[in-house]
């Protein structure tokens, strides 16, 4: 296992660096580091920070210098605001982490609970109704789903009952003055998070019903029945164990994609995270800013992607790593 | 047979009403595949009701000009934002156009461009993946490699950044989400050409000395039509749902032109206004156009699928 893991680890590094290479580059070609001083009238100015950049060697030598710096932990000061930069995801990789956690943890439950039930009745009312509602639910834009959800679920009730507040909140995740896990951060939770989840709900139930399916067509169900285990024992105990490790797995691949691709639910909750941090440092050409970002997502999705494996290995001891 | 989960095995014992014993048995009365493959696409129900969508939306849209019952971004400014009437049934919207006339106008450009991406990126996701399969060696480790990188960068990352770059005329959209979509067909196309290339006919032809693109065309493709046309219409769907998302963040299809994203983008600042009617038909649109989509791709599914009753 330890072997795998560090291989796999190893692997990955020449994928990290090619891509960081790439859209190094990418992201110099679109965007003029230096854009808010051309209009500079004093030329030294712009030679001046042109040579203390190193904007005036080759792309590879440019990207060199970065990456040393960037090991060594100077990730650079954003052009946009002016703070650090390795302070600014970390901030922003905590909401984002928030959501991803409250998010995943949430769909995950609802989407084993609804595969469980379609499985264990499959082809009965409840089971069209879930696949009809998770059609729907993949059909539908995420940002749409989330202002519909302003709408019904904040402003209608407020409208209606003439509230002095609406009764769930759709911006940020806390109100100013307050902190930590009380009731105004989960009022403000829940909104973002219903977003994040119908299409991950939506693809994970339909996942989860024909992983149950197949897995109680095994022999060892047919055993089970034979021996006259109650049906719901069969379910959880024999089927559900064995669909788990494949659920985890995607679980946690879908999971690792949300790192840099909450920016819909992030915009339209306006949280503070790496989705919404993209935006920002895009529309603000922030070159400092979007490399190590980049980076930052790279690395998140590559450790996920990892532990999906790690998690299937130990979920199904038949897998065994190597 | 509504029931179209993509990985239920369908029930086996479903009489094929064709099948008559006796009759249909003899080579000479055997339908081409092609026969076999419509035969079964008509008999999925909700399939056949996703291409009377499709259709009815293509015509609407492309046929604005003629069916729509305000010319296009004809304003009315007395008039202002009005919600939906008898005489604008989806309302108008604060110049006092008539919102269903916008969106058909919109939908040109939201269903070209899903129609537009599908195709290219099929196409492009087929040759390298029919490439990188049959001649394997390095040509198949760089190019898998590559589609490797992509699974690291979030997409809409790329795609934001990408636009943002090459501009965001409709063809540049269509362009860049290709550049990126290509990869997920490549992958499936290069797993069946590496089983397909071992087969003993493709050796045949081969040690016959078959031209290798005529074995790729003649021997190798008509075995993928059943992966390729299924993946067209799934692209179409993600496309749709892309280029909207891209253009609610700004980065897609940028006014005057319209699309169904940008009007949904321009309706996002109503919540919670008198004017929060805007937000439901584009919306709609683009929901009706992806569940049609998406069934028509599951009805080609069954349809060709080689494990399925003939």
């Amino acid at each position: 296992m330890v072997t795998y893991i560090a291989r796999r680890l190893v692997y990955s590094v020449p994928v990290l660096a090619l891509a960081s290479f790439v859209l190094f580059w990418a992201v110099r070609t679109t965007f003029d580091p230096l854009a808010k001083l051309r209009q500079s009238h004093d030329p030294t100015v712009l030679a001046r920070e042109t040579a203390r950049l190193g904007l005036n060697r080759s792309v590879i030598e440019q990207y060199g210098l970065w990456m040393k710096a960037f090991l060594t932990g100077d990730w650079g000061t954003s052009t946009r605001t002016g703070g650090a930069v390795s302070a600014m995801i970390g901030s922003a990789l905590g909401s984002t982490l928030q959501l991803i956690g409250w998010g995943v943890l949430f769909a995950a439950l609802l989407a084993l609970a609804i595969g469980l039930y379609s499985a264990a009745r499959q082809y009965s009312a409840g089971d069209y109704a879930f696949t009809a509602l998770s059609y729907l639910g993949i059909a539908m834009p995420p940002f749409w789903v989330g202002l519909l959800l302003i709408q019904i679920l904040a402003v209608w009730p407020q409208q209606q009952f003439h509230l002095a507040h609406p009764p769930l909140y759709f911006v940020g995740l806390h109100s100013p003055g307050h902190s930590g896990p009380d009731l105004d951060y989960f009022r403000h939770l829940v909104l973002p998070v219903l977003t994040m989840t119908v299409g991950l709900v939506a693809s994970w139930s339909r996942f989860s019903r024909a992983t149950l399916l197949e897995s109680l067509t095994g022999d060892y169900v047919r055993t089970a029945r034979a021996k006259g285990v109650p049906r719901r024992q069969i379910l959880v105990r024999h089927a559900l164990r064995n669909s788990l490790a494949p659920f985890v797995t995607v679980v946690a691949m879908d999971a690792a994609l949300l790192f840099g691709g909450l920016v819909v639910t992030e915009q339209i909750y306006s949280v503070p995270g790496m989705g919404r941090l993209f935006l920002d440092s895009m529309l603000a050409g922030d070159v400092f800013t979007l490399v190590p970002w980049m980076f930052v997502v790279a690395v998140a999705m590559i450790l996920f992607n990892l532990l999906a494996d790690i998690g299937y290995a130990l979920l199904d001891p038949r897998v065994a790593l190597r | 047979m509504t029931r179209t989960a993509p990985t239920t095995p369908a029930p086996a014992s479903v009489p094929e009403p064709s099948a008559v014993p006796g009759k249909g048995a003899s080579a000479s009365r055997d339908p081409g595949p092609a026969r076999i493959a419509l035969r079964r696409f008509l008999r999925h129900r909700l399939a056949v009701a996703g291409v009377l969508v499709l259709l009815a939306l293509a015509v609407g849209c492309f046929g604005a000009t003629w069916l729509a019952p305000s010319p296009r971004n004809a304003q009315d400014l007395l008039l202002g934002a009005t919600p939906p009437s008898g005489a604008h049934l989806l309302g108008t919207d604060e110049l006092g156009r008539d919102y269903l006339s916008e969106v058909l106008y919109a939908g040109r450009i939201s269903l070209a461009i899903g129609l537009g991406v599908a195709v290219l990126s099929t196409t492009l996701g087929t040759v390298v993946g029919c490439v990188a399969g049959y001649f394997g060696g390095w040509v198949d480790e760089v190019t898998m490699r590559v589609a490797d990188l992509f699974l690291v960068v979030p997409a809409i990352a790329l795609l934001a950044l990408a636009i943002q770059g090459l501009g965001s005329s409709p063809v540049t959209i269509v362009l860049v989400l290709a550049g990126l979509g290509w990869t997920v067909i490549a992958r499936v196309v290069r797993a069946q050409v590496l089983s397909l290339r071992e087969k003993e006919y493709v050796e045949a032809a081969r040690v016959l000395g078959v031209p290798t693109v005529r074995i790729l065309w003649r021997h190798l493709l008509p075995n993928l039509v059943g992966v390729v046309v299924v993946n067209v219409s799934l692209s179409v769907a993600a496309a749709v749902i892309l280029e909207s998302t891209l253009s609610f963040l700004g980065f897609g299809v940028q006014p005057p032109r319209s699309s169904w994203g940008n009007m949904l983008s321009q309706a996002s600042g109503m919540v919670g206004t008198s004017q929060s009617y805007l937000l439901y038909a584009p919306g709609a649109a683009i929901l009706l156009t992806v569940l049609a989509v998406n069934f028509v791709g599951d009805g080609l599914r069954d349809a060709f699928d080689p494990q399925g009753r003939h």
